[in-house]
């Protein structure tokens, strides 16, 4: 039996044109930074693409901090903005 | 359920697009234990006090931000109102002085913006240590950069204390003429009713019934409600309503949450979430374009009134359901110099003096930032002051003043602040003095309707 360990989970919102390798590079940094990839979404709204990737950071090996500056940079290279936000956020929001 | 797309993109837009931030965590620290006879032993106890907890403050805002994404943009704190902390010691302005500054250097090692608190409850009278620091407010504040002051001139209860409004005239004078364009007066507010929780500067302080300390957040969000009612063109005022309720309700959670997380990281107690809209100099985050959006053709005009009548009541609806612990001032600013809607109305003539105070009787907070000829004499600032505050005293709500008397300008002449302060067109005060009224001075009774028990 393995114990099963707490979650954190985050939402990484990309918004911007899609294009090829945005799951990949995104991918990338996750799995460098040990962070599982939950879920992946993505619709055109308002004629904008968006995606949201939930991931889970409870084992992540780097703070927020230096996963917002890695997803900073894919998003300068590929010319996206992408966020990373505490699940939290949303469901005190969006939930009553 | 998890979170949809579409949520997540509404709220991904609110801080890319529209503005939306925690506009001010502001922790509220007692003071009232290191009061002392000694003035250096006093001094010793306060800067360790605050450069502790405003560094802690500072850690632990960084922290959520990296979280949950939303910025922080001030970090601020508020003290036991200064009068207090001075009243064993000699009653000299030196020492008033010399406490502000000591203050300032505290505030400024910790990295905090700006410290609110360094003023007096004065509504029914005034004690002598309370009359020296009212002295002192030029000098003190003109000689310090981050310390902000306020004054209770009246209340309510009390009624109005029409010495120190009086007297207020000459010293608001006084500060203007001893900082470029009256920027100082930026520094100082006065009030009827003044809250003692509110997070918002200049006007912050830790009142006398708050605990050792209590963190307050100040959220704020013009550009997302301005979004939402433009985004209504031809709804009925019924429904937009109920729209403005719905994105105040979500912002006030996103505010709730915060504050709660901050306090639990610091190990303080929570305080309120202060839910008033308050505008920045940044394009689309206005007030004045959300009455503008309402279908108001430009604030100041017939109907602006009933509009922000509405969108108050709208905010307070929302707020109310989304937090149990809403408080401060909780109303929507109005502010003529940080507000770019405010100063193209004032700019293009349709907005007065007159017409402003007039709004600020339906929401709050009362006349702020804006400026006036620099030859309006003590006792016609002392008469803006007074009236300001008897709309507050006789319908049992907050107003306060912040004016600059505009040092060599005149009516139409634009002064230029730069940064968060904006600019602000001087305003043309109208008619004859009121010198001999204001002169009468002594205490205006409260009123009836403060005989509640």
């Amino acid at each position: 039996m393995t114990q099963e360990r707490p979650s954190q989970i985050c939402i990484v919102t990309v918004t911007g044109v899609d294009k090829v390798g945005i799951v990949a590079k995104l991918a990338t940094v996750m799995a460098r930074a040990n962070i599982n990839i939950v879920d992946i979404n993505q619709k055109i709204l308002e004629d904008t693409f968006v995606m949201t990737m939930a991931v889970d950071i409870a084992g992540a090996k780097i703070g927020m901090d230096k996963i917002k500056a890695s997803l900073d940079a894919v998003g300068s290279q590929m010319a996206l903005k992408i966020t990373i936000q505490d699940e939290n956020i949303f469901k005190a929001m969006h939930r009553v | 359920m998890r979170i949809s797309v579409e949520e997540v993109y509404e709220t991904v837009r609110m801080t890319l697009d529209h503005h939306f931030d925690i506009r001010t965590v502001t922790l509220g620290i007692n003071l009232k234990d290191c009061i002392d006879r000694d003035l250096a032993a006093m001094v010793q106890r306060v800067r360790d006090r605050i450069v502790q907890k405003g560094q802690l403050l500072n850690r632990c805002a960084d922290r959520i931000v990296y979280k949950y994404g939303i910025p922080i943009t001030n970090r601020r704190i508020a003290i036991t109102p200064a009068s207090l902390l001075l009243e064993p010691l000699p009653h000299t302005k030196a020492t008033v002085v010399r406490f502000a500054k000591a203050l300032d250097a505290a505030t400024r090692k910790a990295d905090i913006d700006f410290l609110g608190g360094f003023g007096a409850m004065v509504q029914k009278g005034t004690t002598a240590a309370e009359e020296n620091l009212i002295e002192a407010i030029p000098e003190a504040l003109s000689k310090t950069q981050r310390i902000c002051g306020f004054l209770n001139l009246a209340s309510t209860h009390a009624g109005m204390n029409m010495n120190a409004i009086a007297r207020m005239g000459h010293i608001l004078r006084d500060l203007a003429f001893r900082s470029d364009n009256g920027v100082g007066c930026a520094k100082i507010a006065v009030f009827a009713n003044v809250p003692e929780d509110n997070p918002f500067m200049a006007g912050a302080h830790h009142g006398i019934g708050e605990p050792d300390y209590s963190l307050n957040i100040g959220i704020s969000g013009p550009g997302v409600v301005r979004n939402v009612v433009a985004k209504n063109p031809d709804c009925d005022l019924t429904q937009l309503s109920e729209v403005i309720k719905r994105t105040v309700f979500k912002i006030t959670r996103a505010g709730e949450l915060i504050g709660r997380e901050m306090a639990g990281l610091m190990g303080v107690p929570f305080g309120i979430v202060d839910i008033s809209l308050a505008p920045t100099t940044s394009t689309g985050d206005s007030v004045a374009e959300i009455i503008e959006a309402m279908g108001v053709g430009q604030i100041g005009s017939p109907g602006s009134t009933a509009a922000l009548a509405l969108l108050i009541d709208a905010v307070k609806k929302g707020g109310a359901m989304a937090s149990g612990n809403v408080g401060g001032l909780s109303g929507t600013f109005i502010p003529v110099s940080e507000d770019e809607g405010m100063i193209r109305a004032v700019r293009a003539g349709t907005l007065s003096l007159e017409k402003l105070e007039a709004l600020t009787s339906v929401c709050s907070v009362g006349l702020d930032m804006f400026a006036v000829p620099g030859d309006t004499e003590p006792e016609v600032i002392s008469a803006i002051i007074a009236d300001e505050l008897a709309i507050g005293v006789a319908n049992h709500k907050t107003t306060s003043v912040r004016i600059i008397p505009a040092p060599g300008r005149k009516a139409g002449d634009i002064l230029h602040f730069g940064g968060l302060l904006g600019s602000a067109p001087v305003m043309k005060v109208p008619g004859t003095s009121a010198a001999r009224f204001i002169l009468r001075r002594g205490r205006m009774p409260a009123p009836i309707s403060s005989l509640r028990n």
